[in-house]
């Protein structure tokens, strides 16, 4: 276990009782949550687990504040869509379509980064803000290519076709392989050398490190990630489309993500996205049913009508950084 | 004895302030040079300018003979150049083992070295595996210097090693940087005259930007009349 963890044990009691949880859950969803709406929150959970460490594996680790994210999962999606609309649902045309997209964001990332990455954060923030920005009009204005804002349908290989829960497995074992992956590479000597430089830079700098090397290596990993997510998503939704990967609120999401599960901290990538989602999902049910028992009340209902339930996740948010300001796991570990 | 480290008419802009203005000294081999000077003079800045931490605006640095004006800071370290910020520059957020280790550069930690280092400091053999954020100031400033010395190095510039730290411990820390002589070059800039005095060889003062004395630091210590001069203090009043 201590191996396949990388040495980054829980190190508390009820995250490691989450984990465990997230994971069982996500095994078991088929069987213990059939029904097609809650298969759907299990592999989105699954597949945000990894898009949000992989961002993690930025803004917590290195202390890169990028805007791009969405760009990279999109291109993802992109690559699988693209390819499937062109070259038909076979196997080949999928790995190749997932080979060129990771070759795409390897080649932005590598010259993001290396352009932009020697200026000061909030200047590195905004080139990436506009490069995401002109990708996504980029999507939708070259229609012929994209499907524009409807997006893609994708037909996937037969067997993948014909099965969800063959899908749903290779989204969730993917996910999770791509993740231990991600939480070796944070427990290496590299991964140390990040977070010296996201505490110090000069003092890095004056260990010897070029910092700017390291910055680059791990926008391109996160990039990476992010397009493997992107694709497994486009698998899953069998769809890719600009609302669906590229827009602005999944970025925002994302760094919600980030935050309330833990900066810092692979293990916060999985509890913040997994809490996140699942809110996302399922608050509306849960007031409604608040809102029901409460239907002899005065006010009550009306405060907990299933219309108000942005307003409830913002409350929930804002709850969450005040009690958790190093997050939840940052509080269960401490 | 050689130069190891020489800067002649080093100036160095901060924004719009002109801080160095025109430095000239050189640091011997094997020898351990005191850099003072009150508050403002430009010490520290002078640290960060061979580090390459801001660059000159004019004048030059060798270093082993070599021009290093504008050799990057990674390539410094490289070259065998530690520095020691002041401040207790550690990583915070990693253990003491993982400080050590980044000093390493990816090699490994050569363990008759680090005998050594815990025989000098052996606080970082008892709190190896515990955060270094939970140390104390003197622990600290201990696990700064040896993860300057985690490898051998040509040359060791530390910034105010005793600054904030309690007697007791700037005793062991004199007794440390003593050991450190026997082989390395440093050049340390410090406030605290009795450390200075005790450890320095040769010493250079600084005053608003330029070096207005350099010599031995046993000449410096019994002439009480240049020390007032020079540091507005004289040794009896410290001891």
């Amino acid at each position: 276990m201590n191996w396949l963890l990388s040495g980054d044990l829980p190190r508390s009691r009820i995250l490691a009782f989450l984990l465990i949880g997230i994971l069982a859950c996500l095994v078991l969803a088929p069987f213990v949550f059939p029904g097609t709406r809650s298969l759907n929150v299990a592999a989105k959970v699954a597949v945000f687990i990894l898009l949000v460490a992989s961002y993690d594996l930025l803004l917590g680790y290195t202390g890169i504040v990028s805007f791009a994210h969405t760009m990279f999962f999109g291109i993802g999606g992109y690559g699988i869509g693209i390819a499937a609309a062109r070259l038909g649902p076979t196997w080949s045309s999928l790995a190749l379509g997932i080979f060129l997209s990771l070759l795409a964001s390897l080649a932005l990332a590598f010259a993001i980064g290396l352009l932009s990455l020697r200026v000061r954060a909030i200047f590195f923030a905004m080139i990436t803000l506009a490069v995401a920005s002109f990708f996504q009009i980029l999507a939708s204005q070259l229609s012929e290519l994209t499907g524009g804002e409807d997006g893609l349908n994708i037909r996937l290989p037969a067997l993948l076709q014909r099965s969800r829960l063959a899908t749903y497995y290779a989204v969730v074992l993917v996910s999770f392989v791509l993740f231990l992956l991600l939480l070796r590479i944070v427990n290496s000597p590299f991964g140390r050398v990040l977070l010296s430089i996201r505490e110090n830079e000069f003092r890095a700098e004056a260990l010897g490190y070029r910092t700017v090397v390291y910055r680059t290596l791990a926008n391109c990993l996160g990039a990476l990630m992010a397009t493997a997510a992107g694709a497994l998503y486009a698998l899953w939704l069998r769809y890719t489309g600009p609302d669906a990967t590229l827009s602005f609120s999944i970025m925002i999401d994302l760094l919600l993500m980030v935050v309330i599960g833990g900066m810092g901290t692979m293990y916060g990538a999985a509890v913040g996205a997994t809490l996140f989602v699942v809110a996302q999902n399922y608050l509306q049910d849960l007031m409604k049913l608040a809102s029901d028992s409460a239907s002899g009340v005065p006010l009550l209902p009306n405060l907990l009508h299933p219309d108000r339930w942005l307003l409830w996740l913002g409350v929930l948010f804002i709850v969450c950084v005040y009690y958790f300001p190093s997050g939840i796991v940052g509080r269960l570990r401490r | 004895m050689d130069e190891l480290l020489a800067l002649s008419g080093v100036n160095t802009h901060i924004g719009q302030y002109h801080i160095l203005q025109g430095v000239d000294f050189s640091v011997k081999k094997n020898s351990l040079t005191m850099l003072l000077g009150r508050n403002g003079a430009g010490k520290t800045t002078c640290l960060r300018t061979i580090m390459g931490l801001w660059r000159a605006s004019a004048g030059k640095i060798h270093f082993q003979g070599k021009e290093i004006t504008r050799t990057a800071t990674p390539d410094l370290a490289r070259l065998g150049i530690a520095y020691v910020p002041e401040n207790m520059g550690i990583f915070a957020g990693l253990t003491v083992k993982e400080n050590m280790v980044l000093a390493a550069r990816g090699g490994a930690l050569d363990e008759r070295r680090l005998e050594w280092i815990f025989g000098l400091f052996p606080a970082m053999k008892k709190f190896w595996g515990s955060a270094a954020g939970n140390l104390s100031g003197g622990q600290k400033q201990m696990l700064a210097v040896s993860r300057a010395i985690a490898q051998p190095r040509e040359l060791l510039l530390v910034d105010e090693p005793t600054k904030g730290l309690a007697p007791a411990i700037i005793a062991a820390m004199i007794e440390a940087f003593r050991e450190l002589k026997r082989d390395a070059t440093l050049l340390v800039v410090e406030q605290n005259f009795h450390f200075a005095r005790s450890l320095g060889d040769a010493v250079a003062v600084m005053d608003s930007g330029r070096i207005v004395h350099a010599g031995a630091m046993a000449e410096l210590a019994a002439d009480e009349a240049l020390q007032q001069r020079l540091l507005g203090l004289s040794l009896a009043a410290h001891q």
